[in-house]
């Protein structure tokens, strides 16, 4: 060890017989921080992208469905997205409970989709599942498809009288949205 | 870089010779575009859009940087600046139906390329990294494309950005969060306009620093040719200056004709009318199509109706689509035959023109028409058979043909007879 006490370099100084050297610990340290610091840069400019706060407090949405007859529906906003209301005829009510859910591509009953008490009130997201275009059958005179729900006009979706999906290509039915009757007239979406 | 006949750059006077000592851009220019650049001396003007497309980004540039002078990416007054822009800017309209017709320009040109590149196999070694560097550039330019159509805010605006990240959507788990992300909302709004016009403007110049790689790349082999075979000495090769400035010169003479063509009398030929009408989040188009140069992927998109296993038809048409493009990362080790030119490869010409462009023009017309038979069936048809060409008849036609006898070398081809090139003692299979 003399000799080569002798000839030391900063870089071989703090040599050991195992191989590890005190500058090691440096080097790790200094990767470390670095990498712990580059994680530090890249969560804010990542998450700068998510949906800001303003954008989040819109979010919730009172309607008054006192009005709708049935067999008529109403386009509300809910989330910049619109939100079909639809309080269902007698006749659509038979026709969606006449179909089996499990036969479905995704199975649910009309309860599943409604409030209890409310069989009648349908609330659903007007966006299509298949890539968002919002169908037709809300406003009166519109195409309601074959299952005489909603139709969707840019692929050719069909969805029943429960808002279900029964033909064409979007894998699931009409979302329904978290929402509660706060009064025997009024929901809370969201 | 370059063959070593190429002609050495040499200083004349004191300011070139100082330039030349301190920052050598004259000897760059001089050996990448001048006379110290050999070429085949043989190049059609299939060649010329490569040029053509560095001309139609440099359109895009210069126009977009004026529009986004007068334009506010703001969901409330974007429409308005847009016809503001129209109505309203000094020589505003031509600016914007400049930018907007130079999109398809350049869609038009680099699919030329493309095409250029796929009958000549100008994919094949030792000129991979031009081809996978150049799928980068596409993939850079629909993207762009894609974020810029969004800007004007009217309804073809809209509803693109909405179905184009629904598409997101489709991944299973992380999708609607991912969408969300990307949005920054729950439907396009504010948040998504104003990254849409962000990386609008940077993607540009990402796609130019891209291409000096690509043109980087592509000075190391040399350009291909028409015949495929290698340049193997001075007299198969021309300086590019003059002459192939002058050949690209009389062909940026055409395009620029075809060009304002359009501009000045059919502006809005290649648009949609919906999109005149501010965007509406509550009423989706009848019809919504995306431009004209994405038909044929959105076609893919569409071709998928059932499910299949456990993927939803949704993500099935997703992975069609990004795996059209994809596919071409893979082509050089797709495609083994060793010529290069589809002149000589009379089997896969068969395949070329009565497999893979019908199939192209099949997806193309379907892309742009409603999502009805038999439209449907057509575009199942025809993407059965992009993949398959790609995947399997490609392979295969490869290892089974017999091509037809290559000239010995460019000089030949140019000036030799055709009895020589024909009976070809000489003819080499590879190379």
């Amino acid at each position: 060890m003399a000799d080569t006490a002798a000839t030391a370099t900063p870089e071989t100084a703090g040599d050991t017989a195992d191989g590890i050297r005190r500058r090691d610990f440096l080097d790790i340290a200094a990767v470390s921080a670095a990498g712990i610091g580059g994680l530090a840069v890249v969560y804010p400019l990542v998450t700068q992208m998510a949906p800001s706060k303003d954008v989040l407090a819109a979010s919730s949405t009172e309607v008054d469905v006192s009005a709708i007859e049935p067999g008529q529906a109403i386009k509300a906003v809910f989330r910049k997205q619109p939100l079909f209301i639809r309080r269902l005829t007698p006749a659509e009510v038979a026709a969606a409970n006449a179909t089996p859910a499990r036969s479905l591509r995704d199975p649910a009953s009309l309860a599943d989709r409604t409030k209890e008490g409310h069989e009648d009130m349908l609330v659903t997201m007007g966006v299509c599942t298949h890539l968002g275009c919002v169908p037709l059958g809300a406003a009166e005179g519109e195409v309601k498809g074959e299952f005489g729900g909603y139709f969707c006009p840019c692929h050719g979706s069909h969805y029943d009288t429960a808002g279900r999906i029964r033909k064409g290509p979007a894998p699931t039915n009409l979302e329904v949205p978290e929402y509660e009757f706060t009064s025997d007239t009024v929901i809370q979406v969201g | 870089m370059s063959f070593p006949w190429a002609k050495e750059y040499a200083p004349t006077n004191g300011v070139t010779k100082f330039l030349d000592e301190k920052l050598p851009l004259p000897r760059l220019v001089y050996n990448a575009v001048g006379a110290g650049y050999p070429v085949p001396r043989n190049l059609s003007y299939f060649w010329n859009f490569g040029v053509l497309a560095g001309f139609f980004l440099v359109v895009q540039i210069v126009t977009g940087v004026v529009l986004a002078m007068h334009y506010a990416a703001n969901a409330q007054v974007a429409f308005a600046t847009t016809e503001h822009i129209m109505r309203d800017v000094n020589w505003g309209w031509m600016m914007r139906y400049a930018h907007a017709n130079g999109a398809s320009f350049f869609f038009i040109v680099i699919y030329l390329h493309i095409f250029r590149g796929l009958f000549y196999s100008s994919y094949k070694a030792p000129r991979e990294m031009i081809w996978l560097l150049g799928v980068v550039i596409f993939l850079l330019m629909m993207a762009t494309a894609f974020m810029g159509y969004v800007l004007p805010w009217g309804q073809m605006s809209f509803w693109g950005a909405k179905v184009i990240t629904g598409l997101f959507g489709a991944i299973p788990v992380v999708g609607e969060p991912i969408q969300v992300w990307l949005l920054g909302g729950f439907a396009p709004d504010n948040a998504a306009l104003n990254r849409f016009f962000s990386l609008h403007f940077l993607l540009p110049f990402v796609i130019a620093g891209v291409v000096i790689l690509h043109i980087w790349a592509l000075h190391i082999p040399g350009s291909s040719n028409p015949t495929g075979v290698e340049v193997k000495s001075e007299s198969d090769t021309l300086p590019f200056h003059p002459y192939y400035t002058a050949k690209d010169g009389f062909g940026l003479g055409i395009a620029l004709l075809l060009f304002f063509t359009m501009v000045f009398f059919l502006p809005n030929a290649l648009g949609h009318p919906d999109n005149y009408i501010e965007a509406n989040p509550l009423s989706t188009p009848a019809h919504i199509v995306p431009e004209w140069y994405f038909w044929p992927f959105y076609a893919i998109l569409r071709a998928f109706t059932v499910d299949f296993l456990f993927f939803p038809a949704k993500l099935l048409g997703v992975i069609a689509m990004f795996g059209s493009i994809l596919v071409w990362f893979i082509l050089p080790w797709l495609d083994k035959s060793p010529v290069r030119s589809g002149h000589y490869r009379p089997l896969f010409r068969k395949f070329f023109w009565f497999g893979l462009i019908p199939a192209m023009v099949v997806l193309f017309i379907c892309g742009g028409a409603p999502a009805e038979e038999p439209y449907v069936m057509l575009s199942q048809i025809a993407t059965a058979y992009y993949f398959l060409h790609f995947l399997v008849i490609l392979p295969i036609v490869g290892q089974i043909e017999k091509s037809e006898p290559l000239p010995y070398s460019i000089t030949e081809a140019v000036l030799g007879s055709d009895k020589k090139a024909v009976l070809g003692e000489n003819t080499t299979p590879a190379v």
